[in-house]
């Protein structure tokens, strides 16, 4: 099979999370989308380094999943706060400051 | 292929990092009385010995490779760490600015005598707001010093961020800042929603912007096979990929537009600026634009250079549209710290025009404007901090009428720096500004020079505005005071102000100095 058919499909599932990261309104799918795109940028490492018959692509691959899982430390953190605090964790009503 | 790490070429990077996990330590096994004064005296020392190690590595004699200095320019000039970190002229005075602005910083967020009941961060970020527990807890006096790992390891990142040479250690960088980041943003005594709301808001776009920079570092490892800046930069001249190259460009810019605060990138910067403590405003303000801007510099400097063709149309749009909307929006603001971030939109524009000079003048315009912008940008807020009434700080623009009746050298100073970001002559902000356009006019960016100068006037009528406010307007009865605040604040205020006089009447040491740092090296 054609591995440049790997890199379109990672294309495809970045542009999913990059639609959910804009259309949903819940803090913890827009975050999972996200992850959907960091996902889908390891997707494109590994289907480069196939193609380009280069190392570089999969260990770059190691590295965003550790950062991934920093982000979601961060992240979780974050939202759990908002969330105690408000007792919601849609994006919409997080909305104090504005012009 | 061996392996190599050249020790004294990271010294500062390492010593931050280190710091770091000391710092961790301290806080997991000193006794609470004891933590502040060993957090503080670590987090100077580290960032005092990083920079002595900064001006070592500048200054060494022809350390790096003869052939490359040309046994003409001093100091080292090597790839470290097997080509993933270029440590070069630039890069050394970029670190060595964003540890200046860090050492100022740690002392605003260091003030413990500005609010009564403590410092600027809560007493436990994880008790709710407007709670029972809170209110024990600040009752209590009790404070924490958990920001200080998280500071350490942010300008550990900073630092990494514009020497990384290649995508996969820029990216780690950008996270390794970006994350403490985040989470310090949240931790504000007073207003603690506005803070949540900003480190939400702040965190969901950064995770969405660094996503857009990793994809487009995969695209431009998928058409050149690798990600090395040097080796990225000779396989594009001879690839025929446009598809993918393109797109690449195209994505990581929007990785590092949104982190230097460009528009249509520029959202977060008001509510994260507003929301957040304001000393780490100050911090972040300056320090990540900064760093921001090296990496930006260094990216489309070695690595996109020979494409400069096809992406200065999009910097030039870029660059247009922050000035233009950063200070028209800036004009409609109520409130100081919106009013300044959204000034601090306008003048990534304006620092924008140095980078799409693509020119030795341009790169070293642009580092003397960083180090003119980030000192201004750290006192005038730390000013801001000061100014408050019962309910912590007064920033709304009204509150500041007939300040410099009630307070005349604070307001005069604080009128100093807005001049300085107004950019009149005898401040740094002109010295900084005039480099930046004649660069950019000798790159051929005569109509973005324009745009910029009737920009900067739009600009002064909301700094003016300020002034006229603060000096000739009858002050309200119950208005704000200005808190005397400790030595911490003053030296730092004292340091900003002088850097933005001293830039702006005797600029021609530093102008020296960005000169002689020469060009990125590949």
């Amino acid at each position: 099979m054609n591995p440049n058919n790997y890199l379109i499909l990672a294309a495809i599932l970045f542009t999913i999370g990059v639609y959910g990261v804009l259309v949903r309104r819940n803090a913890i799918i827009v975050f999972m989308s996200v992850e959907l795109m960091l996902n889908a940028a390891n997707l494109a490492f590994v289907a480069a380094a196939r193609n380009t018959g280069t190392l570089d692509g999969l260990v770059i691959a190691f590295f965003v999943m550790v950062v991934a899982a920093a982000e979601v430390v961060v992240g979780l953190a974050i939202i759990v706060t908002i969330f105690r605090t408000r007792r919601s964790a849609s994006i919409d009503e997080a909305s104090l400051m504005k012009y | 292929m061996k392996v190599s790490v050249e020790y004294q070429a990271l010294a500062p990077i390492i010593i931050l990092l280190a710091s770091g996990v000391l710092s961790v330590l301290v806080e997991a096994f000193i006794p609470r009385t004891l933590r502040r004064p060993i957090q503080l005296m670590l987090v100077l020392a580290s960032i005092v010995l990083a920079f002595a190690y900064v001006v070592i590595n500048a200054t060494a004699e022809l350390a790096g490779d003869p052939l490359v200095n040309g046994g003409q320019v001093k100091g080292l000039r090597e790839l470290a760490a097997s080509g993933s970190i270029a440590i070069d002229g630039p890069g050394m005075v970029i670190q060595g600015i964003i540890l200046l602005i860090s050492f100022v910083a740690a002392l605003l967020l260091a003030e413990r005598q500005i609010d009564p009941q403590g410092d600027a961060f809560a007493s436990r970020s994880s008790t709710l707001p407007g709670s029972e527990d809170e209110r024990q807890f600040t009752a209590q006096g009790w404070l924490q010093t958990e920001i200080w790992p998280l500071y350490l390891f942010c300008v550990g990142g900073l630092l990494l961020f514009p020497v990384s040479n290649d995508f996969l250690t820029m990216f780690v960088a950008l996270e390794v800042f970006s994350l403490p980041l985040y989470l310090i943003a949240s931790m504000a005594r007073r207003r603690r929603l506005l803070s949540q709301e900003a480190a939400l808001k702040y965190f969901i776009l950064g995770a969405f912007s660094s996503a857009f920079f990793l994809f487009g570092a995969a695209l431009i490892y998928a058409a050149t096979s690798s990600v090395n800046f040097s080796t990225v930069a000779v396989a594009m001249e001879n690839s025929s990929q446009d598809g993918l190259i393109i797109p690449g460009i195209g994505m990581i810019a929007v990785g590092l537009l949104f982190k230097v605060g460009a528009v249509p990138f520029h959202q977060w910067v008001p509510d994260v600026y507003q929301g957040s403590p304001t000393p780490l405003t100050a911090f972040m303000s300056a320090a990540t634009k900064v760093a921001a801007f090296g990496a930006l510099l260094r990216v489309f400097y070695v690595a996109f250079g020979g494409m400069r063709w096809d992406w200065r149309p999009m910097m030039w749009v870029v660059a247009v549209l922050s000035m233009v909307i950063g200070s028209l929006l800036a004009v409609t603001q109520t409130d100081m710290k919106r009013m300044l971030a959204f000034s601090s939109v306008a003048h990534t524009g304006f620092i924008l025009l140095g980078v799409i000079s693509t020119s030795a003048a341009g790169l070293s315009s642009t580092l003397f404007y960083l180090l003119a912008y980030g000192f201004t940008s750290v006192g005038v807020f730390a000013i801001v901090g000061l100014v408050r009434d019962a309910s912590g700080e007064a920033t709304h623009l009204s509150q500041w009428a007939g300040l410099g009746k009630k307070s005349p050298w604070i307001a005069t100073i604080f009128a100093l720096f807005l001049l300085a970001l107004a950019g009149i002559p005898l401040t740094s902000g002109f010295t900084g500004k005039f480099a930046v356009f004649t660069a950019a006019i000798d790159g051929g960016a005569t109509p973005l020079v324009i745009v910029a100068v009737v920009a900067s006037a739009v600009a002064a009528f909301f700094y003016a505005r300020v002034i006229v406010l603060m000096f000739f307007t009858e002050p309200p009865v119950d208005g704000p005071s200005v808190v005397v605040p400790s030595a911490l604040t003053t030296v730092a205020i004292g340091t900003s102000a002088a850097f933005t006089v001293l830039l702006g009447i005797a600029p021609q040491p530093v102008l020296d100095l960005v000169i002689n740092a020469g060009l990125f090296i590949r």
